[in-house]
């Protein structure tokens, strides 16, 4: 076994605990990898070629690729300044906003669409958003990046603080005496250092975001050609019996998201590479 | 110049106590005293990185107890450098110039005479990563002295380096300080530094200002037990004395 750190001459016992701790990931990724191989010998090829001809999944597949990219652009766009603000400024309750920013990690899914449709359907304030502000997210593609944005923000602000925290302050401090002011050392010296984990908490809200289901059936539901996104039409298909072409859209958006969080990892460079 | 007026600074239980000190344009002053006196508090006070509780800060005769850090005119070199990791050699120099909006060519001319005045200019394409001690410390100075601020201040520039690069960036930094007539504060714990360098010098003790002066004064007449012992006086004397020439050793105070 080839470690990658460089390390000294290494006895038994280091051998031991580098065994063991592969170990761990060989039997991980051979599960992972043993589900998707059965996926594969278990589609029809016919269901493929269904899945790949018909409009409609690709239009599917279309609206959850742009849905979750336009919602984790919006979270890193509040992750970016939140992160920020939490991992440098002390302010009366701050442990409370941090442990609100987490709650919806910890949200089932499902009670996030509930919620969320109790809000647009019974308060003034979301009858004034969706009537008189004219933004209506019940049954509308809208309401599908909100769902996403609800569920998957936190993960992308719990990673720029984190990478704020990683920051040390001694650089941003240098950054003012060297003639920035606060907004030119956090642009010029913190958000490059935390790049990496930004771009990090994108990844994790992109995947949680593509994948979504739960809260999508309940707030916008999952209707042909309008508001359909793969993880919905998967439900649709196997409800009325297609387990075939249920699996070949799995498979489908299981290869969509390898492709495109193999692809961020290698333009984000080897610090992505460890997360 | 710079002046402090009885500047306080407390944080947790370490308090900075109505610091007054005067450094005469174009001196090497060395702040001397044991780790944790407060040195480093006191120069992050100085450039604004810390905001003081009472007293006043004088540069030029101009007050900056309320003035940005970038407006104060002082360039901080920080113990450990703090050289921007994502940043090249010419990138962490230009950093300030750019800040401040300078012309390219301008900024080129300038980052050019700084390389030359430290001899890093081999060094300019590299990463900070990799870079030795001595080089670190060297670009760490030049990413200041591009600016030409109206004061230094030093933290513990060497404490990091070996001791005959120590000697060498010492005799450096003040052939540099020389030329360019730069008022400068050096932070250090080390007596040998001091003497190396420094024109006049003060000691630190827990937040508290011992004594400042010439260093053959520090030496030759100690204002207390601490400053004596601080100053290796290994023939020191402690004693009370009652104003008549009588003395009782080993109270306190007076040296001999």
């Amino acid at each position: 076994m080839k470690t990658v750190l460089d390390t000294p001459v290494r006895g038994w016992r280091d051998r031991i605990f580098s065994a063991a701790a592969f170990f761990f990931v060989s039997v991980f990724v051979i599960f992972v990898l043993m589900l998707i191989i059965t996926d594969i010998f278990y589609v029809d090829k016919k269901a493929v070629a269904t899945v790949l001809t018909s409009k409609f999944i690709r239009h599917a597949l279309w609206m959850s690729v742009w849905t979750s990219c336009v919602t984790t652009l919006i979270a890193l766009l509040f992750a970016v300044p939140m992160g920020y603000s939490l991992s440098r400024f002390r302010f009366p309750g701050h442990i409370l906003v941090d442990a609100i920013v987490d709650l919806p990690i910890v949200f089932p899914p499902l009670v996030a669409g509930l919620t969320l449709l109790v809000f647009f359907s019974q308060t003034g304030l979301g009858r004034w958003i969706q009537d008189d502000l004219g933004l209506v997210f019940v049954f509308q593609p809208k309401g599908i990046v909100l769902c996403q944005f609800v569920t998957s923000a936190s993960f992308a602000i719990r990673s720029a603080k984190t990478a704020f925290d990683d920051v040390d302050r001694r650089y941003e401090n240098v950054a003012l005496t060297l003639g920035c002011t606060q907004f030119g050392s956090f642009r010029r010296v913190c958000l490059p250092l935390a790049k990496n984990g930004i771009i990090a908490g994108g990844i994790l809200t992109w995947s949680r975001a593509f994948g979504l289901f739960g809260p999508l059936m309940i707030l916008v539901g999952s209707f042909r050609g309008r508001t359909e996104v793969l993880s919905t039409t998967i439900y649709l298909e196997q409800s009325i019996g297609n387990l075939e072409v249920a699996l070949a859209i799995a498979l489908l958006l299981i290869f969509v998201a390898l492709i495109a969080v193999t692809c961020i990892r290698l333009v984000g460079g080897s610090t992505l590479a460890k997360l | 110049m710079i002046r402090t007026e009885k500047i306080s600074f407390h944080i947790g239980t370490f308090e900075l106590q109505r610091l007054s000190i005067n450094i005469a344009k174009g001196k090497y002053f060395i702040l001397l005293g044991p780790p944790g006196a407060g040195k480093t508090v006191f120069l992050e006070c100085l450039c604004g990185l810390k905001k003081i509780n009472s007293g006043r800060i004088y540069i030029d005769g101009s007050d900056v107890t309320n003035t940005e850090p970038r407006a104060r005119g002082i360039g901080y070199v920080p113990q450990d450098y703090a050289l921007f990791p994502h940043l090249s050699v010419e990138q962490n120099i230009a950093f300030g110039l750019r800040a401040r909006g300078c012309q390219r060519k301008e900024m080129q001319s300038k980052i050019t005479e700084t390389g030359e005045l430290l001899d890093i200019r081999q060094l300019m394409s590299r990463r900070i990563y990799g870079l030795s001690g001595g080089e670190k410390q060297r670009v760490s100075l030049a990413r200041v002295l591009v600016l030409q601020p109206k004061i230094l201040l030093l933290d513990e520039p060497v404490c990091a380096l070996d001791e005959v690069t120590r000697q060498e960036v010492c005799a450096q930094l003040l052939s540099i300080q020389r030329r360019l007539g730069l008022t400068t504060i050096h932070v250090s714990h080390n007596l040998e530094e001091a003497f190396t360098v420094a024109d006049r010098a003060a000691i630190l003790k827990a937040g508290i200002l011992q004594q400042v002066g010439r260093l053959d004064e520090l030496v030759n007449k100690p204002s207390n037990d601490f400053v004596a012992r601080f100053m290796r006086r290994e023939k020191h004397l402690s004693c009370k004395c009652d104003g008549q020439g009588n003395t009782e050793p080993g109270q306190s105070c007076e040296n001999r």
